[in-house]
């Protein structure tokens, strides 16, 4: 059968006008920021320069991609239509009429829908691994800073370990079909999912213990919220079926938590020993104060700058871990959408098709590269004050 | 600074020793055990032969004993047959003995490959020449482009060629190998047609033609990093008082940069070179796997999919090792580069 083919000003057309909905959210949000941007704080700041501007709207295109993922792609990422085998971009779907706007891949998939749905794994598993990896570090790099001695000694000892090994080997160690059936990846979550419950309980004993009307609520809220989304991620038991986890993708939750929290113990550490030399903090010691109250709430918010460029930095460090993992095959399904998947799969059919290749590698590059220029932008806006 | 490193290296075989138990304890979980069985014997095998394989080669022994028995504290047992006594070796492509005796890693002897029929060393060794070579090549293209881009970017902060080359250079480190790895093979050898998209000929001698795609696409991802830091180091040094002094003695600007800030200025970034070792190994797996290029990288992949228990852990120790010993370079080196750090 001859597919049709539409011209490659069409294809250009086309695709811009799938991403309507990404437009006109790109609009009101930026639009709503450039006019609010002197009472937006830091992030307001972020629109007085070039390179904080195209930060932002990257960063907000893939996002906006990844949420109207469905109204976007005109096929299902997973659905084969054997007639549209590695056509060239732009043919016509003859059942449907519609568009492979980037082509067929070699199992007839539409590569722009797989480009867009990939989009979705990335913007859920990277910033939440990079949260709870935040929340690891933070938790465990401020006792060892603030109090150094032993506590230092030992944590470094088992921070140095973890980043010594090469992380390739460390994923392949951690995330393989037949670790799934030990014990062993849901220890790990259940052990780092315990942090972000610990880090707020502490963070509101310290603040209200004086106050129980406000402390028992929060820390009432704390756990119940924390205990659902624990049972769900960790037992995969939530008991109103909305909080859940595939298997396979918790591993690479855990070993791209566990891969990237030492980094970010180590910037804590560094950070805490330096600022519990500020006076404000020997305020805090000469009023009494206790240790925790001091570390979260006089060190970590003085911290903030740091590690909030560092967060954006470890999210795209962390979407280039993932591409890694899609890359090698393992952890994610074989059919997966996601980038790095897609890529592996093009890239070994280079010498006959190259245009599967090129549209999960330029989302990639372009999504690190947004989140770097934030992060490059936010350092510089930071610097500043 | 003696005592320094003595206890640094200390430190090293701690972490060498923790690190490959370990790994150890990961590759003998009873679902890599059986996934090793059921590649080592016959297709189809009942059960019960895969755990005597098991029991045969000696995994069934305990989990301490038979790490003692890969370090070379405890004595390494052949197959003895339970009916005549007679001892036969473990593996017979790796001329195990017959004999107890010992014969670990502290011996020289890292053990044996399942997956390629040899011993770790006689596969290991030659695999870090092709990638030590490789390495070589890429530390040749990255340092020199990436101090030059970093010292350009930094002279004059703020300059349209700094605004130009930090771009650049976020933009490299925004790009990870795999990505580079096809867009150039896309532009360079299924466009154009310059160069070879596959290094599997390099094996055998290289040439500008197979060479030339690895070693860019490795050095591409490191140079942004190095750069930014030495524009970093650049900035600083350029706002310091004896530099200011330089220019107002009447030195032109380019034998002040030169003769004044570039030595000061080269110290951060030398650093950050030795630590940019970890983050290459993971580039050399990637660009290896993706131009089949038979190297470290390439026998670490080959050794974690087939769960070659030995061979892994030797790639394991190699690699660590290189990490440590690299950082461990970088602080010593740091101290005699920079007269003001001084070790206790």
């Amino acid at each position: 059968m001859q597919i049709e083919y539409i011209n490659a000003f069409d294809v250009v057309i086309g695709v811009l006008w799938r991403f309507w909905p990404v437009w006109a959210a790109l609009i009101l949000v930026m639009g709503a920021s450039f006019t609010y941007k002197k009472r937006l704080g830091l992030y307001g700041q972020l629109f007085d320069s070039g390179v904080g501007i195209a930060g932002v709207f990257i960063c907000l295109f893939w996002l906006f991609t990844a949420i109207f993922a469905s109204t976007i792609s005109p096929f299902d990422p997973l659905a084969q239509v054997s007639v549209m085998k590695d056509t060239l971009p732009g043919a016509i779907e003859p059942a449907s009429k519609l568009v492979y706007y980037f082509g067929g891949d070699k199992l007839a998939r539409d590569v722009f829908s797989r480009m867009v749905y990939g989009s979705q794994i990335v913007l859920i598993i990277a910033p939440a691994a990079t949260g709870f990896a935040l929340m690891v570090g933070i938790t465990l790099g401020l006792p060892a800073g603030y109090y150094g001695g032993k506590i230092d000694t030992l944590l470094s000892f088992l921070a140095n370990l973890v980043l010594a090994f090469p992380v390739i080997l460390l994923f392949y160690l951690l995330v393989t079909p037949g670790i799934m059936d030990t014990p062993i990846p849901y220890a790990m979550a259940g052990l780092f999912f315990l942090f972000p419950i610990i880090f707020f309980c502490v963070l509101f004993w310290t603040r209200y213990k004086n106050r129980p009307d406000r402390l028992y609520i929060l820390l009432g809220i704390t756990l119940v919220v924390g205990g659902w989304i624990y049972t769900g991620l960790v037992f995969d038991k939530d008991p109103f079926k909305i909080v859940h986890i595939d298997p396979n993708q918790l591993n690479i939750f855990v070993a791209v938590v566990f891969a990237s929290s030492p980094g970010v113990f180590r910037i804590v550490r560094g950070l805490t020993m330096d600022i519990k030399t500020r006076d404000y903090v020997a305020a805090a010691q000469t009023r009494g104060e206790s240790p925790w109250y001091i570390m979260l709430w006089e060190i970590l918010p003085n911290a903030r700058g740091p590690l909030i460029v560092d967060a954006c930095l470890r999210i795209g460090y962390t979407t280039i871990l993932l591409g890694t993992l899609g890359y090698f095959g393992l952890g994610l399904a074989p059919e997966s959408p996601d980038w790095g998947t897609a890529i592996k799969d093009a890239s070994r059919l280079l010498r006959s098709f190259i245009h599967p290749a090129l549209p999960p590698t330029i989302a990639l590059m372009s999504f690190v590269l947004g989140l770097n220029l934030l992060a490059d932008s936010l350092r510089e806006q930071s610097m500043k004050d | 600074m003696f005592s320094f490193i003595a206890r640094r290296i200390g430190t090293i075989l701690l972490t060498m020793l923790c690190l490959t138990l370990v790994v150890f304890f990961l590759v003998n979980l009873e679902p890599n055990l059986k996934k090793l069985a059921i590649s080592q014997t016959e297709m189809h095998t009942p059960a019960d032969q895969l755990e005597s394989w098991l029991a045969n080669h000696g995994y069934r022994q305990n989990f301490f004993a038979r790490y003692g028995q890969w370090l070379g504290v405890l004595p390494k047992h052949p197959i003895t047959d339970p009916a005549t006594g007679k001892t036969t070796q473990r593996f017979s492509f790796c001329n195990d003995p017959t004999e107890p005796t010992f014969s670990g890693v502290l011996q020289g002897d890292f053990g044996c490959s399942t997956k390629f029929k040899t011993t770790v060393g006689a596969k290991l060794f030659p695999a870090l020449g092709a990638t030590g070579l490789l390495m070589f090549w890429v530390l040749a293209v990255m340092v020199p482009i990436s101090l030059l881009i970093g010292i350009l970017a930094g002279m004059r902060e703020g300059s349209r060629t700094d605004r130009t080359l930090s771009v650049a250079s976020i933009a490299s480190t925004a790009t990870p190998e795999y990505v580079s790895g096809v867009i150039f093979t896309v532009i360079f050898a299924s466009w154009l047609g310059w160069l070879n998209g596959s290094a599997a000929s390099a094996s055998q001698g290289i040439t500008f033609y197979n060479f030339t795609l690895p070693v860019i696409t490795l050095a591409i991802y490191g140079i942004g990093y190095i750069a930014r830091m030495t524009r970093a180091s650049m900035v600083e040094v350029m706002t310091q008082q004896y530099i200011r002094t330089a220019r107002l003695k009447g030195l032109s600007f380019g034998s002040v940069v030169v003769k004044h800030a570039l030595r000061n200025a080269l110290i951060a970034p030398f650093t950050v070179i030795m630590l940019q070792f970890p983050w290459l190994l993971t580039g050399v797996v990637i660009v290896e796997v993706m131009f089949r290029y038979q190297g470290f990288g390439y026998t670490l992949v080959e050794a974690a999919g087939n769960n070659d228990i030995d061979l892994l852990l030797g790639c394991s120790l190699v690699s660590v090792f290189i990490v440590l010993i690299t950082q461990l370079i970088s602080d010593v080196g740091y101290a005699f580069l920079n007269p003001r750090i001084r070790v206790q």
